[in-house]
């Protein structure tokens, strides 16, 4: 079964991940989490996304193309990157994203990913 | 008109009792009706009830006496419309009896939590699901607060425990303390449940990961309980000088800035002496059932690392030791580990390298403990790429912020 970690940062983790005075200890800790999650076997997919300022929302309203600047939740924790991971249970999902090295306002949500058979 | 003198003295009333007298309670309704979710229910309805009379009527002299005859009540109303549990009636028509006995007479009702503990870790029930199940009906936590030190959803774990519990209902499970033939793996099973709760144990390893956290407390609690209610079982102790082994150093796990600190560098000013006091005191006690077991040992593991407080060393041989015995008795990953870390202090790095290389490779893929300890081992053996490598993988698989910071910096540290 495929689930899906997404972490959430504030302005300040975003910015321990490029800062020079931060970002070793940032990556000191992350690189190891991957590399133990590809070690294991079950990586299946991912991605570390720039700051949500770097977004841009694009919208379809009355067959117009609206596109504004900015990500499309204002809220203060946004993505800012995720991992697919194979895994027996979600017990084993919940284990792995407990062992994210997030700083103080890190957090991660877990979704179970949609399969083929549920498109059917 | 109540005046508020009363009002909170019956309030500090209620919540005296819950916390006082809730397994009991709950022990002595399901023992009788063979029903924890129903005896559950008919305890909080009792309760709601006490919240909302003794304001009025003031608290009643014997507290528990009057929240069972209430709980009683339920419970047959309760029984009387399901059909399944028609049976169930005579027997809770003799709880009223026995509740109103209670409430005339002198003697206090009687103390079934051991036969709850029992039912909770027997072998019909899924391992994984004991302690919580443990947790709330002994010592009444929430499904929320269970599920958030075990990594489960707050609604998953409440639909575990109604699964385990309808399981007690529907299979007849007996209230009944198991046989003497039955009785070490009935005990082994509570006592692992109760030890799960504990949770953290490993910080005689250097840098390994500590479990969970959150729920020390409680397990201790349950562990004076069993060791209350069965003095005369070496393991019961054994458990209880454990925990209390492990929780005396508690403090001195961080340093101010919350930094972790290994064992072997930790100040012993921090430690809990009384706490130590009491976990050697169990440890003697169980010493004379002389019947040696996982718990006793581990505790004197614990004990030998507690000595450092008078000797200002640790005797490393004697630790190698005890974990020879605990690996004979039970080869869990975690004593193959420990045994492989002790050696490697008391007779070399290179005679504890020999021991973890010895442990199978799929075992120990996502063992975290085994990482920390092979990574320190092979940086002082000058191994500094393997070293760099099985950091990593310690690093990796850490869960717990402090630790991970020092693994971290004693990986750049080579």
């Amino acid at each position: 079964m495929q689930y899906t970690l997404m972490f959430y940062m504030d302005q300040g983790e975003f910015a321990a991940r490029t800062d020079p005075k931060k970002k070793d200890a940032f990556w000191g800790a992350f690189r190891p989490y991957l590399k133990a999650i590809k070690d294991a076997g079950i990586f299946v997919g991912g991605a570390g996304l720039q700051p949500p300022d770097m977004a841009t929302t694009v919208r379809r309203r009355d067959g117009e193309r609206l596109v504004q600047d900015g990500p499309y939740s204002d809220s203060k924790e946004q993505l800012g990157g995720f991992v697919v991971i194979d895994v027996p249970d979600l017990d084993t999902a919940l284990d792995w994203a407990a062992r994210y090295p997030a700083g103080p306002a890190g957090l991660v949500e877990v979704r179970p990913n949609m399969s083929a058979s549920n498109a059917e | 008109m109540q005046n508020d003198d009363q009002t909170s003295e019956a309030y500090r009333a209620v919540e005296r009792t819950a916390r006082d007298s809730y397994g009991r309670l709950i022990g002595y309704l399901a023992a009788r009706s063979r029903d924890v979710a129903a005896a559950e229910d008919a305890l909080a309805d009792a309760f709601a009830r006490a919240l909302d009379n003794w304001p009025r009527c003031g608290v009643p002299e014997k507290p528990e006496a009057w929240l069972l005859t209430t709980a009683r009540r339920r419970l047959i109303d309760g029984a009387r419309h399901s059909r399944v549990q028609a049976e169930a009636i005579p027997t809770l028509l003799a709880l009223v009896d026995e509740a109103q006995d209670l409430a005339s007479k002198d003697n206090s009702f009687p103390d079934e939590r051991l036969k709850l503990l029992f039912i909770c870790a027997h072998p019909a029930i899924d391992a994984g699901i004991r302690t919580p199940l443990m947790l709330q009906t002994v010592l009444g936590l929430d499904a929320a607060r269970i599920g958030s030190a075990f990594l489960v959803q707050p609604a998953a774990m409440g639909q575990r425990l109604s699964r385990a519990k309808a399981k007690i209902r529907d299979a007849r499970m007996a209230f009944e303390l198991p046989a003497a033939s039955e009785l070490s793996p009935r005990l082994n099973a509570v006592l692992e449940a109760i030890y799960v709760a504990y949770g953290s144990g490993w910080d005689d390893i250097a840098g390994a990961d500590s479990r969970r956290r959150g729920l020390a407390a409680e397990a201790i609690d349950l562990g004076r309980l069993l060791a209350r209610l069965m003095p005369n079982q070496p393991e019961a102790l054994g458990l209880l000088a454990l925990m209390l082994h492990c929780e005396a150093r508690r403090g001195a796990r961080r340093n101010p800035e919350g930094r972790y600190v290994p064992l072997s560098q930790q100040d012993v000013a921090g430690w809990s002496g009384s706490m130590i006091e009491e976990a050697e005191q169990c440890l003697s006690e169980a010493a004379k059932g002389a019947q040696l077991g996982r718990f006793q040992l581990e505790a004197a593991i614990q004990s030998v690392h507690a000595q450092r407080a008078q000797t200002g060393r640790t005797d490393w041989e004697a630790i190698a030791l005890i974990y020879e015995a605990l690996v004979r008795l039970v080869p869990t990953i975690g004593a193959l580990v420990g045994r492989a870390a002790a050696v490697a202090e008391a007779r070399g790095a290179e005679a504890g390298w020999e021991m973890l290389e010895a442990i199978p490779s799929v075992a120990v893929r996502t063992y975290q403990p085994y990482w920390a300890v092979a990574a320190h081992l092979l940086k002082r053996t000058q191994r500094t790429s393997d070293a760099t490598a099985a950091y990593s993988r310690a690093i990796g698989l850490c869960e717990d912020p402090a630790t991970r910071e020092f693994l971290i910096q004693q990986s750049h540290a080579s």
